[in-house]
């Protein structure tokens, strides 16, 4: 791992593009120089350099988020090039150096970088064996490799290393993909649970976040807004600003252009003073729902309907022996990584250089550009990890706001959102209403199926270009993951008669939305396995078996099978038997996912009649995730999402007046804390044949659904809105 | 009364030019360049900026400079020799048993709120060698991981406390 601090002694200019020397780095550099990115990527020195010591530096687009991508990844190109661990490096992810692999999102690290990665290694290893087969004179069959180090089978004396191959020089060789691959049952280093590259050093406090970046000459700035967002369309709005306000503090200056407000200072406490004692007379129109009317205002908005499935005639509810009927509401919840966002920019005239933590840096650099006014080849821009994000946080916003005060100001800026920012103009995790009506047969068959979800899409531009330069506020354009899920709403059953409607609510009427860490997925299965759970209790039937009974995919019964043996599941029907003591307990099951993988879940919850206080005791969560590269990876994800799901069902909603959000910090937005922290019980139902695909978050619609559930059993009442709050927990006890 | 721009920090004495009232935080990471302690709301409810002042951890983005004034002042840099003094060491180790027991049992993801933990573990078992888990459940409230990580780290902290010999 590479850390690298910026010095502006190394910072030199070549061609109107900002190179930076890497010292840390092999000796790559003699043979590759940084320039304006996306490298080729159908060239295998686009993805693997080979060194001169016989190590290789593998270039990865995915980038690191504590999930243990950038070790993982590294597995899969030692695995196929026969070199060992400590053989193997990668780079920092920078747009003049790296390969634009998209987005680190929906989960996609593995599931689409792993496939690249591997196939280039793949093909970088035929071409070593051909380079060593001509060296020493031996048919490539008769070669072996190992720790790169290429021998004749049999005759060991006779060897070369890659190093001594190629090292230092490039392949030039074009990456086709057709490199035969290694057959997973002699994998040596994937499917093992090795330990993650980045922690000894975070461990230590050594590894350089983003936020510990710095340049000379580099001003700290800090925006000024509104404490908390309003209405996406109406941005940010000033009346005045008065600029005298903070003439007390040496060396502030106040930024604007247009509606975007910033202070910078050389030193960065002056700053966070400054932007607190700048006066501003803001406008800040009443136009949202507040919580109160938010859902029946989403309900009453224009249509604009799309069916997402339908199959069979949900007239056969007709012939139904029970049916039930839910609607769930999932409140808009935030990101608020631990650490707020930061970043750090460097404009020139012809070039910029921004730092930032954006987990598609390639996008980044398009919309900073644009913003600048640059061409995209003009600006370079480098990743630099936060505090985990889990979505589309304020990176974005952030990285804008860095670089276009530093064109106001003519200096490096460092911007570094104070928690007010970060929670109260995040781009959130949209609100959903969902109905939905299902039926079954009276020996257990499911029958009828129909679903209506309402929800927007998500703030395609950032408040720094809204407020900057005037751009209107825009939605994302349809895409799978900001609608309903078809594989949540029914997708892990077999149902005969189905029916999705997605009714899309126009977005820039409320909160900014994006993807957080599975989009709508709790929301979708807290109200559809509620559903499933109550035609289970009413037939008077486990809410296992019955779920079983109407399974055919082998994924999923395998995760809901796994799920349920790693908690022990007692077969009996839900919520009989309701003690009446003052805290109760009772276990509840649930199936989900994302976009891929297959999620199950069991859940055990605590419930105080009295109090109205939930507690989440203990979670067993599954994933088949296909070949699970880094078992232990894995495992860390697993703990994480499904606590991260007891948080969210249990503590967290955005909450938000006419005018403004209103949950600006951990007070007021609180998560889940160590004291109530649930046990975890991770299971990895693995296999090794599949292809690779996410673990990041597929197992948390399974865990909403599972504590939802769990609260029936302990209680005999439904909640149909989250989080479970002590308010609406009593309310709905009666 | 002690002056107040000097305080010991991790076994030296500094000497510093921030304002008496600036946050010890922005002294720490602004002026010092330190990178343990790391701001994370400004409002003391996170745990991300925590120090130890004279062994106690402190919230250091809500703690006037002119507080620490003639204290002692241990990061996250400085755990490792506060660990070797402690025990008597001849050597300073290069990772704490505490970063040790993280580390095996991989109970960082993001890494960015283990300043905090390790600051508020490492008070805790000089009060408390052998912890239970309620106690670690506890002591560890005020301290927020957004990735989850709480189950790994409690049992990190237990590791932690019986390699340093404490029974829990």
């Amino acid at each position: 791992m590479n850390t690298v601090t910026l010095n502006r002694r190394t910072l030199l200019k070549a061609g109107g593009t900002l190179v930076i020397s890497f010292p840390l780095l092999p000796a790559l550099a003699q043979t590759r120089t940084p320039a304006a990115g996306p490298p080729d990527a159908r060239q295998i020195d686009s993805w693997i350099a080979i060194n001169s010591d016989n190590t290789a530096t593998v270039y990865l687009g995915f980038v690191e988020l504590g999930q243990g991508c950038s070790t993982a990844l590294l597995q899969v190109a030692a695995e196929e090039l026969d070199l060992a661990m400590t053989q193997v490096s990668t780079v920092r992810h920078d747009t003049n150096i790296t390969p634009n692999q998209g987005g680190t999102y929906s989960s996609a690290a593995m599931h689409r970088g792993a496939p690249q990665v591997q196939r280039a290694a793949a093909e970088a290893r035929q071409a070593l064996l051909a380079l060593a087969a001509q060296r020493l004179q031996l048919p490539v069959d008769r070669l072996r490799v190992e720790n790169g180090i290429v021998s004749g089978r049999g005759d060991d004396n006779a060897s070369v290393t890659y190093g001594e191959l190629i090292g230092d020089k490039q392949f030039k060789l074009a990456f086709t993909g057709t490199a035969p691959l290694k057959d997973p049952a002699t994998y040596k280093l994937v499917t093992k649970p090795l330990p993650r590259n980045d922690i000894p050093l975070k461990a230590k406090g050594s590894y350089a976040f983003m936020q510990h970046q710095r340049l000379p000459g580099m001003l700290h700035g800090r925006i000024v807004r509104p404490r908390g967002q309003g209405a996406y369309k109406d941005g940010v709005q000033i009346v005045s600003v008065d600029a005298a306000s903070i003439a007390g503090i040496a060396g502030a200056k106040v930024l604007r252009q247009g509606n975007f407000l910033g202070v910078v200072a050389p030193r960065e406490w002056d700053a966070v003073r400054a932007a607190q004692q700048l006066k501003v007379q803001w406008r800040q129109p009443a136009n949202l729902p507040g919580n109160a009317d938010l859902f029946k205002r989403m309900q009453a908005s224009a249509p604009d309907d799309r069916v997402a499935r339908d199959e069979g005639d949900l007239a056969a509810i007709k012939t139904a022996a029970v049916t039930s009927e839910f609607t769930g509401y999932g409140p808009y919840q935030a990101h608020v990584p631990f650490a707020p966002n930061c970043a750090l920019a460097d404009v020139k005239g012809d070039g910029a250089l921004v730092l930032c933590s954006s987990q598609d840096i390639y996008n980044t650099r398009t919309n900073v550009s644009a913003l600048l006014g640059l061409k995209p080849e003009q600006v370079r821009v480098q990743y630099h990890d936060g505090a985990g994000t889990f979505g589309h946080s304020c990176w974005d916003d952030v990285a804008q706001a860095a670089a276009l005060m530093s064109q106001l100001c003519g200096a490096p800026v460092r911007v570094q959102f104070m928690r007010w920012d970060e929670h109260g103009w995040d781009t959130y995790g949209p609100a959903h209403l969902g109905k939905v009506k299902a039926s079954a047969t009276a020996d257990g068959k499911l029958l009828t199926y129909e679903y209506h979800g309402w929800q927007h899409h998500w703030a395609l531009i950032e408040t720094t270009e809204q407020s900057g330069k005037g751009t209107a506020a825009a939605e994302w354009p349809a895409m799978s993951a900001m609608q309903i899920n078809p594989l949540v709403l029914g997708g892990q059953y077999k149902i005969p008669n189905i029916k999705l409607v997605n009714h899309h609510v126009p977005g820039v009427d409320y909160l900014k939305g994006a993807w957080l860490r599975s989009p709508l997925d709790l929301a979708m299965a807290f109200a559809s396995e509620q559903a499933i759970d109550d035609l289970a209790f009413k037939l008077g039937r486990d809410a296992y078996e019955f779920r079983l009974q109407n399974m055919v995919d082998e994924h999923w019964i395998g995760v809901l099978q796994a799920a349920a043996k790693a908690a022990n599941w007692q077969a009996r029907p839900s919520a009989k038997n309701l003690s009446k003591a003052e805290v109760v307990t009772g276990r509840g099951i649930g199936l989900g996912t994302h976009l891929a993988s297959w999620g199950g879940a069991v859940a055990e919850v605590e419930v105080n009649r009295k109090t109205g206080m939930v507690r989440v005791l203990h979670i067993a969560g599954a994933i088949d995730a296909g070949r699970v590269v880094n078992p232990s990876n894995v495992e860390n994800q697993l703990i994480g999402q499904l606590t991260q799901a007891a948080s969210r069902m249990l503590h967290e909603e955005v909450t938000f007046n006419t005018t403004n959000v209103t949950s600006l910090d951990w007070s007021t937005y609180p998560i889940l804390r160590f004291a109530e922290a649930p046990r975890i019980t991770p299971v990895i139902v693995q296999r090794i044949q599949d292809e690779p695909l996410g673990a990041g978050e597929e197992v948390m619609a399974a865990a909403a659904a599972a504590i939802a559930n769990a609260f029936f059993d302990a209680t005999g009442k439904r909640m149909d809105r989250f989080p479970f709050t002590p308010e609406r927990v009593l309310a709905t006890l009666g | 009364m002690a002056d107040s721009s000097k305080f010991r920090l991790n076994g030296s004495e500094v000497a510093v030019t921030s304002a008496a009232d600036t946050p010890l935080l922005y002294v720490l990471s602004d002026e010092l360049k330190l990178q343990g302690p790391r701001f994370g709301c400004g409002l003391a409810q996170c745990g991300s900026c925590s120090v130890l002042v004279d062994g106690v951890e402190l919230r250091s983005c809500v703690t006037p400079l002119s507080a620490v004034a003639g204290k002692t002042v241990t990061t996250l840099e400085g755990l490792p020799a506060l660990h070797a003094a402690s025990k008597g060491l001849a050597k300073v180790p290069e990772y704490t048993p505490l970063q040790q027991a993280l580390i095996d049992t991989q109970a960082i993801q993001c890494g960015f709120c283990t300043n905090g933990i390790q600051i508020k573990a490492t008070e805790l078992l000089s009060k408390n060698p052998a912890p239970s888990e309620q106690d670690i459940r506890t002591a560890m409230n005020g301290h927020l991981c957004r990735c989850g990580t709480y189950p790994k780290i409690i049992a990190a902290i237990q590791q932690a406390a019986r390699s340093m010999g404490g029974k829990a």
